[in-house]
């Protein structure tokens, strides 16, 4: 992705009143730190201050005409000085990005292949055993077996996440545990990395969408955002607002209805492979055991990873850092929940206090008159208190 | 000779009004500032080098480069703190003058060759949402702010000419150590969020003391 265009053109303009003198070098000078000053402002020069581990900015010098195709719609363009000498007139520009916001799914269509890195730490992993974040591969449609793609280190289109600092919508896989499935490092050739990365799919989903009625959902689910096949394996992913940790509203969920994709109504609802997936709804815990499940469901909280299959409305579970998956399907947001909300103490509860207290009005008399024995230990403890 | 006058206007929260002011200040005054001068004999002198630096704010999301002079952030720091962080609207002006010396009786005369006017409104935010809102509008209201005075600066309209050894004070600053600004003064016009500037509201007050 092309991030800017700084342009320094010479024209043969020439400005025959100013002589080579103080005033050129002062006009440069000025010149030169306008460049600077520009630098800062534009929208890539945050980017460069986060690059490193999932992305870096390159960078390449040509002469000639400008080409300002890569910039994508809406760039923008600052025209930073211009200095008239005795030998021309330079000028210098600069043509900037404006949308550095992630590619939509339509671009996947009839584009080559670009080098994906999606930055989002809310995102769930298919494959949590492999630790960084490895770039994703994303394949255009019809695209023949014996097709080479540039390799990485050749390419230069860094696609980025957009900016905020909210977790922000997400491309919700259905079948996975949440996110964008990401491939594998190599860049892979063809058909061949297809079938590879079906191979490496099909396991897990296995696993996860063990009440899966029939295999087609798998097909779809692994070759949904693979940009594979047709734009209609395309259109079947459903886009769902990603839930930040301890947020208690249910989720909306946009269905394909509302988006403007064309044919959407004709793309198949995976909404009952969201209910059935295990990840999503976990079968429910057996009964008892620990005072924090029954808390939970006494809360009749709408959150959390209970058995709560007779919702109406769907609930993704996702796992936000560091939450373990231990007997008990705890995560971090059901955690803080029933710390909000801890059960009743049973001796404030009226039915045990009504009790007892009629029992310690009976005892009142028999202790009155032990205490009264004791009067004088009493006392003494007092005096040596003062 | 006119003087060259440009206004900008920003909308902060309370806590981003010095660092957007500051922001301004420095891109300016980087570019209307040089390295020190070392005069040579007939007449030559050399230009000394300046540096420069990143500033990231904390309050906003923002980055500006300034001049690597200790000495002239804490000189625009101390103006830039006068400006209070309440309700209302405040403008700062920074202006270049160039001195011309009179004879006594008369002091010196400072003749303005271009005016910077900042106009600060201040607004205040309820929710942390609103505030983060904030901090990337501003920052990108900022980012159009130094596009302007870039393009301002690039003109090339009257500056003034590089004097002489003897009257290198009547044009610039030559009191820093490490850069050599053009001659500036910074005032500041308060307005609480009535609308009345300070300056009126004492006016009255002595008016109507004078009147009793």
């Amino acid at each position: 992705m092309e991030l800017e265009i700084w342009c320094l053109e010479m024209n043969e303009k020439c400005d025959k009143e100013i002589k080579i003198s103080y005033t050129v070098y002062n006009r440069l000078s000025l010149l030169l730190k306008s460049l600077l000053a520009i630098t800062r402002v534009t929208p890539a020069y945050r980017l460069s201050r986060k690059q490193g581990h999932e992305y870096v900015i390159l960078y390449r010098i040509y002469f000639g005409e400008v080409q300002l195709n890569g910039l994508g719609e809406g760039f923008q363009t600052v025209r930073v000085g211009t200095v008239g000498t005795p030998m021309g007139t330079i000028t210098l520009s600069c043509a900037y990005r404006i949308n550095l916001a992630f590619m939509s799914t339509r671009q996947f269509e009839r584009t080559p292949p670009i080098m994906g890195i999606i930055i989002d730490h809310f995102v769930d992993r298919p494959y949590p055993s492999s630790s960084p974040m490895h770039p994703c591969n994303y394949r255009t449609t019809g695209e023949d077996t014996g097709v080479t793609y540039p390799s990485v280190e050749d390419s230069q289109e860094v696609c980025t996440t957009s900016f905020s600092t909210s977790p922000p919508s997400q491309l919700m896989v259905p079948g996975k545990e949440g996110g964008v499935p990401l491939a594998p490092n190599q860049p892979a050739h063809g058909a061949q990395a297809d079938q590879e990365r079906l191979a490496t799919y099909t396991p897990s989903d296995g696993a996860h969408c063990a009440a899966t009625p029939s295999s087609e959902d798998t097909e779809t689910v692994s070759n949904s955002s693979e940009g594979r096949a047709s734009p209609h394996d395309v259109l079947e992913t459903i886009f769902a607002r990603k839930v930040g940790a301890f947020v208690n509203k249910p989720i909306n969920q946009v269905t394909l209805t509302s988006l403007d994709i064309p044919f959407a109504m004709f793309a198949p609802k995976n909404l009952e492979l969201e209910d059935a997936d295990p990840m999503v709804n976990p079968p429910d815990s057996p009964d008892t055991e620990s005072p924090l499940q029954g808390s939970l469901h006494s809360d009749g909280s709408s959150g959390g990873s209970s058995g709560n299959t007779h919702d109406d409305f769907v609930m993704i579970d996702f796992k936000p850092a560091f939450s373990k998956d231990d007997i008990l399907p705890m995560d971090l947001g059901t955690f803080y929940r029933e710390f909000q909300n801890p059960p009743q103490l049973s001796s404030l509860s009226i039915d045990i206090g009504a009790q007892s207290m009629a029992e310690d009005l009976d005892s009142l008399p028999e202790k009155l008159a032990v205490h009264e024995k004791n009067v004088r230990e009493f006392d003494a403890f007092v005096e040596t208190l003062q | 000779m006119n003087c060259r006058s440009e206004v900008l206007e920003v909308s902060v929260e309370g806590r981003q009004v010095e660092e957007a002011m500051l922001a301004v200040l420095h891109t300016v005054l980087l570019h209307r500032s040089t390295g020190k001068f070392h005069y040579k004999k007939e007449g030559t002198y050399s230009i000394g080098t300046v540096g420069t630096q990143d500033v990231d704010c904390d309050f906003i999301d923002f980055t500006y480069v300034r001049v690597s002079s200790d000495e002239l952030d804490r000189a625009l720091r101390k103006d830039a703190l006068r400006n209070s962080g309440g309700d209302g609207l405040g403008q700062m002006s920074l202006e270049f003058y160039q001195k011309k010396k009179s004879r006594w009786p008369f002091s010196d005369e400072c003749i303005p060759w271009e005016v910077w006017t900042v106009k600060v409104h201040v607004v205040a935010l309820a929710t942390e949402q609103e505030r983060q809102i904030c901090r990337e509008k501003v920052g990108e209201k900022l980012c159009e702010k130094v596009i302007n005075i870039v393009e301002v600066m690039n003109r090339h309209e009257y500056l003034p000419k590089m004097p002489m050894q003897s009257e290198v004070d009547n044009v610039f600053d030559t009191g820093l150590r490490d850069v050599q600004p053009y001659l500036y003064k910074i005032s500041f016009q308060i307005t609480d969020a009535l609308g009345t500037s300070v300056t009126t509201t004492m006016r009255r007050l002595i008016k109507d003391t004078l009147a009793l």
